[in-house]
């Protein structure tokens, strides 16, 4: 009875009937391709898991070039379960990007962008530049040698840009060097200026997924394919990969603890070896082949500009794959995304190889 | 005037003021080309053949020619004559080659004046001349002994180069082969009856090894202990001076030792007398104690204080250098594991301190001393290790950790899959 009245209350005031009317009326489309729509939920939970375990560090984090790596060793020595929140923190960040590269192409080869959910697909690609920038920008907060260097090379590259190149550089770094300066600016992006830009990308791109449902791939019967219902069936499905996510981030913090390094050191050479993080690396790989000069032209800048193409294209795909907006199968544009994949695998590998 | 006209008369003016300024810059190349110092030593040599010709290609960057010095302003003679005879006149100071006797004072004439020297290095010394005199090789010049080296010996003669200059050959790196030219060569040196086997003992040494393999030009070569143009083989009396002029710490520990009075009374060099001379190899451990390659027992034996304190010294190194290995086996072990243990590997620095001053400090002689810088080190090494073995533990907790915390997650799984299952046989 208190339960009922309790019930009442709130949807009187937040209007929570409406709320599980709709729950329960979301149904999920079940075929053979149905596990992909897993890595959407899988991501979030990622990122929440950052939020979380962000929120934990930010008690003893110290954003400045003489205390940042000082804190973090602190945190991971000396703070009860410390090292696990920052070991979770790191590994859950890589694979939050490996979740996020499955779930874009998972929806890039089911055409899922068509219409009517072309905002969903760009909100989603901006969400991927905006992660990729979490990563960027928290690779430097512990302040170690190999994050510092990284760095070093990253803003060297985004200062190539012709035009904006140096002005984006000089505001990267917060002057000519990677100093103090920039670590400060880093953490800034870091936790305010991406997790700001995220609520509302990420509140978007959530709205819109509620409101067109699941997109059925073109190869699949739309008129005869099986549903589920999302709450609970897929919503429990769901629950079962993130509990096993947090065994395998429990696993990975403790057997393969995130290391610290070195302190960073300007004065120090640049480490043997140095290269960024694995989602980087295959374009760091790529510029590191193209030739000085193409015709008359610098390589790298063009290699630079090859890769800005590419983000713009990835964003406007929706828009120029007509074919599948007639859920036709678009062949080339599964063509292209193969032999994308292909490319960064490859290149990837070829990175840590190399 | 018309357009016409008026353009032909500016393009004869032009013409004018071109031929002008080529004539008067011919005039002013004439007038500098006379003005230069003409040297006729120079301008005969160059077009000789053989050895006549070397005075002037050898001179080819001789500090000398490149301050702007001649031949002349060495040799003597009046180079601005194009007559031999006049060239070369010996009433206007002409030597031609100094004899071996007359060197140092040929060098001396403007190496030992300070007024002189000032124009071109103020800091430059102008005694060595003076110190050349109280050298061994200085000494026997005097006596009429042709062979000992001279300036010339060592600087080489037109080829002359700054000492800081790599290719001279008293340049850090070439001074021991530049001595062995003579020292190596057991035939030049078998009147003096002085052994030749320096350089080759030199070479194995750790002096040489600083200097060849590092390229430590400050590691020391011949001239450090013996002196330059002072060159004399030190005394019994100041072996410890040379060699307390870098190791200063271990000369002082030396000098306030027990050691030091035994040794002036039995007139032993005092360093060489453990450490030997040209072959200094690097010092070991093994070096002190009683064991079979110390060399406290060439002196000490069974039963005598200085036996016994050498037997405690080395059991006090040995301590700390088994526990400090120990530790940093047990952090290295840690950081393999994946654990953080930077701090505690950085604070055994302070144990390596320890190990390294207490090696200093056993020229003391004395096995308390040795042991006050002991026992601080082995606090760290033992902390150290207590700290790493917390490590090995932490890293055992967090895996039981995971094991259990795997447990209740697959649990957890598993009644998800079993609540699915239940709902959707209802459905």
């Amino acid at each position: 009875m208190r339960a009922e009245a309790l019930k009442l209350w709130l949807d009187e005031r937040l209007g929570t009937d409406a709320l599980t009317k709709l729950a329960r009326k979301k149904e999920v489309p079940v075929h053979r391709h149905t596990i992909w729509y897993y890595f959407g939920g899988m991501t979030l939970f990622l990122f929440l898991v950052q939020v979380a375990t962000g929120i934990m560090l930010l008690l003893y984090y110290r954003p400045s070039a003489e205390n940042a790596f000082e804190s973090v060793q602190f945190i991971i020595t000396e703070v009860q379960f410390g090292w696990l929140v920052r070991s979770i923190h790191s590994w859950s960040a890589n694979l939050l990007i490996a979740t996020m590269f499955i779930h874009m192409f998972s929806v890039f080869f089911m055409k899922a962008y068509r219409s009517p959910r072309e905002i969903t697909w760009v909100s989603g690609s901006l969400l991927l530049f905006v992660f990729l920038f979490f990563g960027f920008s928290g690779y430097l907060l512990p302040w170690n040698k190999l994050a510092f260097f990284a760095t070093k090379v990253g803003t060297d590259i985004a200062g190539v840009v012709p035009f904006v190149g140096n002005f984006t550089m000089r505001f990267l770094r917060g002057g000519e060097d990677v100093t103090g300066a920039t670590l400060t600016r880093f953490f800034g992006f870091h936790v305010a200026v991406l997790p700001a830009a995220t609520t509302v990308i990420l509140g978007v791109h959530a709205l819109l997924v509620q409101k067109h449902g699941m997109s059925v791939p073109p190869g699949v019967n739309k008129q005869t394919v099986k549903t589920m219902k999302f709450v609970p069936n897929f919503l429990m499905r769901d629950l079962i990969g993130w509990v096993l996510a947090i065994g395998a981030l429990a696993a990975l913090a403790a057997l393969f603890p995130w290391e610290l390094g070195e302190k960073a050191d300007a004065f120090a050479s640049a480490p043997a070896g140095i290269r960024p993080e694995w989602y980087f690396l295959f374009m760091f790989q790529t510029l590191k082949l193209i030739p000085p000069k193409i015709l008359s032209f610098d390589g790298e800048i063009i290699g630079i500009m090859a890769f800005g193409l590419g983000g713009l294209l990835l964003v406007i795909a929706p828009f120029l794959d007509r074919s599948a907006e007639n859920r036709r199968r678009s062949l080339l544009f599964t063509a292209i995304g193969l032999v994308v994949v292909l490319y960064i695998v490859a290149m990837t590998v070829y990175g840590y190889l190399a | 005037m018309d357009p016409h006209s008026r353009s032909n008369s500016r393009a004869r003016i032009n013409r004018f003021a071109k031929l002008f300024i080529a004539l008067a810059l011919t005039l002013v190349s004439v007038s500098l080309a006379a003005a230069q110092k003409k040297d006729s030593c120079v301008d005969c040599h160059k077009d000789m053949q053989g050895p006549l010709s070397d005075p002037v290609t050898l001179t080819r960057g001789d500090i000398h020619q490149l301050r702007g010095l001649s031949c002349s302003d060495c040799h003597g003679g009046d180079s601005s004559q194009d007559d031999p005879g006049g060239a070369m006149n010996p009433a206007k100071g002409f030597v031609a080659k100094p004899k071996p006797k007359d060197i140092p004072q040929f060098c001396g004439k403007c190496h030992s004046n300070a007024e002189f020297m000032r124009k071109f290095n103020p800091v430059l010394r102008v005694d060595q001349e003076r110190e050349y005199s109280t050298s061994v090789h200085g000494k026997l010049l005097v006596t009429g002994d042709q062979n000992v080296a001279t300036c010339i010996s060592c600087h080489g003669f037109h080829g002359v180069r700054a000492v800081k200059d790599p290719q001279s050959s008293v340049f850090a790196m070439n001074v021991a082969e530049t001595c062995s030219k003579c020292h190596a060569n057991a035939d030049y040196m078998k009147s003096y009856k002085i052994p030749t086997d320096q350089y080759d003992n030199y070479k194995t040494s750790v002096h040489a090894k600083a200097l060849y393999e590092r390229q430590d030009i400050s590691a020391p070569t011949c001239n450090d202990c013996h002196g330059n143009h002072g060159a004399v083989p030190p005394g019994v009396a100041s072996v410890a001076n040379v060699c307390g002029q870098c190791h200063v710490r271990q000369s002082a520990l030396f000098q306030s030792s027990p050691h030091k009075t035994v040794f002036d009374a039995m007139q032993v060099g005092e360093c060489i007398q453990c450490h030997s001379n040209h072959g200094i190899l690097p010092p070991s451990d093994e070096m002190l104690g009683t064991g079979e390659k110390s060399v406290c027992t060439s002196c000490h034996s069974q039963g005598d204080n200085g036996y016994q304190e050498a037997g405690r010294m080395r059991e006090l190194i040995d301590e700390l250098a088994t526990r400090m290995n120990s530790a940093l086996e047990v952090l290295t072990k840690a950081e393999r594991a994946g654990m953080d243990v930077s701090r505690p590997k950085f604070e055994l620095t302070g144990a390596k301190d320890a190990l390294t001053q207490s090696r200093v400090m056993i020229h003391s002689s004395s096995a308390g001393e040795v042991e006050k810088i002991i026992s601080p080190g082995l606090e760290v090494a033992d902390k150290d290790q207590k700290a790493g073995e917390g490590a090995l533990a932490e890293r055992s907790f967090r895996r039981k950790g995971l094991g259990v915390s795997l447990f209740f997650i697959l649990f957890l799984a598993a009644v998800i899959i079993l609540k699915i299952r239940q709902i959707e046989k209802r459905q």
